[in-house]
């Protein structure tokens, strides 16, 4: 890619310049101040995250990528509260959280539909638990999954649909709870390529017509550009802050942006900070340790 | 002979229904085939040996050292026909014997018939198992899902599980009279402690995203625990219930033999000490059926009422 005479990913044209004013004047959803956990283990306290601090906008779309034991999983853990922090604190429209609830939506790469309730229930399931009645946690359910596109599979068991359809439905299961946000762990990770697109493009259109400020991990570079306003790139050991990125790749976002200037230029930013090029390129670690194990005489003497 | 690899729906039968034919096969053989195994002499002329009679078991070396000496005396010579022993009857006999156990009248007036035997022997498993059940899904359940509870209960739980139920069979009898409470007392103490332990261990398997998931939507305390907790970990348990019912009939010989003797272990005693061992095996194998049946019938249940499972083929 180096190549290419591309941008830098700082420059910004003066529409997406003038939204990201607009952005950060909005009033803040979520605050991480001073972020920090520690796990104990045999081999003594690791640290996986370490001082972050970050602002979420209302109506925001936030994607965290980083290398591969970064804390990004514990990191989004955290703000759900599955994990308690061991230092700083979450604030969530200006108030300390402390433990899960259902103003922080959260949507796994698991799935993590309860098995044993219909399409239908598995919705309800968070609007029972907030208290509202049958009938109007069942009316809004129905609505929430006309948006997805399933009102067909109402009365299905989530082992009768595909893994895109179970993440639509994990999507609106966690919506209909109407979350300040909406923290999503990875949750194409485990879905094909194919499905993986009409994925991201399903979630930016709810994302552009629902009140809902969107937290995304990833560890895929492409859907980090496409999806986000801005990446939260995080480093390991320990985990903390590189850089937040403020994509200038303009909104609304299509497929067809891929391979715009802004696009690569984020690409090539992201491929420095996560895969940097390290000075001592050794064997070991990229390339495996093997010879030549073909006959010399073979039909084919060379794959090149 | 792939491994792992599930069968077709036919090719599972056949296997099945030979599964049962073999050991019947090789039954037959032993019993039908003269020249195998056959120890014994079914005497059927005593000639002129004083002490046979018609219808008489003798080892084979026995009769045929009568049949020498009478030979060497040129007496009349005793005849009989190669016989197994008479704790292995031959499949028809038993066969015959699954109706005619049922159909003969008891020898004393006092005693049961078979069908009531095995009523009683139902009845004890029934109520030991569904006491059991009642207190121990919950506990299990509760022990699997707080910690609190679990170090509360599990300790004693796994050390009294070591305790063999016979053992406290005179207690039984002495603190419960000597009819069907001690018996099912035996079943209960049996079942009750492996239960609990089985079914804590099932509940901890639940996969644990489906609880945080739950939190994230808002699920509380006790609420967690019926909304998600139970729904989940149902299926499972029911599948532990289904083992242990296997094993509740294990205790049952034993807890029948305590106090007064009672159900089908007391028709099989009583059956061997009349040397009636068609009768023996038919009851034996009544136990048996009756197990696989209810088995299969707990199966199809299962299926019906946790449609919401993937349907695995072995299930």
């Amino acid at each position: 890619m180096t190549n290419f005479n591309l941008p830098s990913y700082l420059e910004q044209s003066d529409k997406v310049r003038d939204r990201f004013d607009r952005l950060k004047k909005r009033p803040v959803i979520l605050e991480i101040q001073d972020l920090g956990k520690d796990f104990d283990t045999p081999q003594g306290k690791v640290t996986a995250l370490k001082d972050i601090n970050f602002r979420v906008h209302k109506r925001e779309f936030v994607c965290v990528i980083g290398p591969s034991g970064c804390g990004k999983s514990t990191l989004i853990r955290t703000l759900a509260g599955l994990e308690s922090a061991s230092s700083g604190q979450v604030l969530l429209d200006g108030k300390a959280v402390s433990g899960p609830g259902p103003d922080r939506g959260m949507v796994f790469q698991g799935y993590t539909l309860f098995p044993w309730l219909t399409v239908k229930k598995n919705v309800m399931f968070g609007l029972e638990m907030t208290g509202s009645g049958k009938v109007v946690a069942e009316e809004e359910a129905l609505q929430w999954i006309e948006l997805i596109g399933l009102s067909k599979f109402v009365n299905s068991y989530p082992h009768q649909l595909s893994g895109g359809m179970k993440q639509r439905v994990a999507i609106a299961r966690a919506l209909a709870n109407q979350p300040r946000i909406l923290l999503m762990d990875e949750p194409f990770g485990a879905l094909d390529a194919q499905t993986r697109g009409k994925m991201q493009a399903y979630l930016m259109e709810i994302w552009k017509n629902i009140d809902v400020t969107i937290l995304f991990i990833t560890h895929d570079l492409d859907e980090a550009i496409y999806l986000a306003d801005r990446i939260l790139v995080l480093k390991a050991h320990p985990g903390e802050v590189q850089e937040v990125i403020e994509v200038p790749v303009p909104q609304p976002r299509s497929e067809d942006q891929f391979l715009s200037p802004e696009f690569l230029a984020t690409k090539k930013r992201l491929e420095e900070l996560i895969h940097p090029v390290k000075e001592e390129q050794t064997v070991n670690s990229d390339h495996l340790n093997m010879v030549r194990m073909v006959p010399v005489d073979d039909e084919v003497e060379s794959v090149f | 002979m792939a491994v792992f690899q599930n069968l077709q729906y036919q090719k599972r039968i056949t296997f099945a229904v030979m599964s049962f034919l073999i050991p019947l096969l090789l039954w037959s053989l032993v019993s039908y085939v003269p020249f195998l195994w056959h120890p014994k002499v079914e005497i059927t002329d005593p000639g002129s040996v004083s002490y046979l009679k018609q219808g008489m078991l003798l080892d084979r070396e026995i009769f045929d050292r009568e049949l020498n000496s009478a030979k060497e005396e040129d007496k009349a010579l005793p005849r009989g026909e190669p016989a197994n022993p008479i704790y292995l009857p031959a499949p028809h006999e038993v066969a015959t014997a699954f109706y005619t156990a049922f159909t003969t009248e008891p020898k004393r007036r006092n005693e049961k018939w078979l069908h009531e035997s095995l009523w009683d022997s139902i009845q004890v498993i029934f109520w030991g198992f569904f006491i059991s059940s009642l207190i121990g899904v919950p506990l299990g359940i509760l022990a699997g899902t707080y910690s609190t509870v679990s170090r509360l209960t599990e300790p004693f739980v796994e050390f009294f599980r070591y305790l063999p139920a016979p053992a406290f069979g005179a207690l039984a009898v002495a603190i419960l009279g000597i009819h069907a409470a001690p018996k099912i007392a035996i079943i209960f103490i049996g079942t009750f402690f492996q239960q609990v332990l089985i079914i804590a261990n099932t509940t901890r398997k639940l996969d644990p995203s489906l609880v945080e998931a739950a939190l994230t939507l808002g699920g509380k305390r006790s609420r967690l625990l019926f909304k998600v907790v139970v729904p989940g970990v149902l299926p499972n348990v029911y599948r532990d219930l289904r083992i242990l019912l296997g094993w509740a009939w294990t205790y049952l010989i034993v807890a029948e033999l305590i106090g007064s003797s009672s159900g089908i272990t007391w028709f099989i005693t009583q059956q061997a000490r009349y040397k009636n061992f068609d009768n023996v095996y038919a009851a034996i194998m009544m136990i048996g059926i009756i197990g696989l049946v209810t088995d299969m019938l707990l199966a199809w249940l299962g299926k019906r009422m946790f449609r919401w499972q993937k349907q695995s083929s072995s299930a």
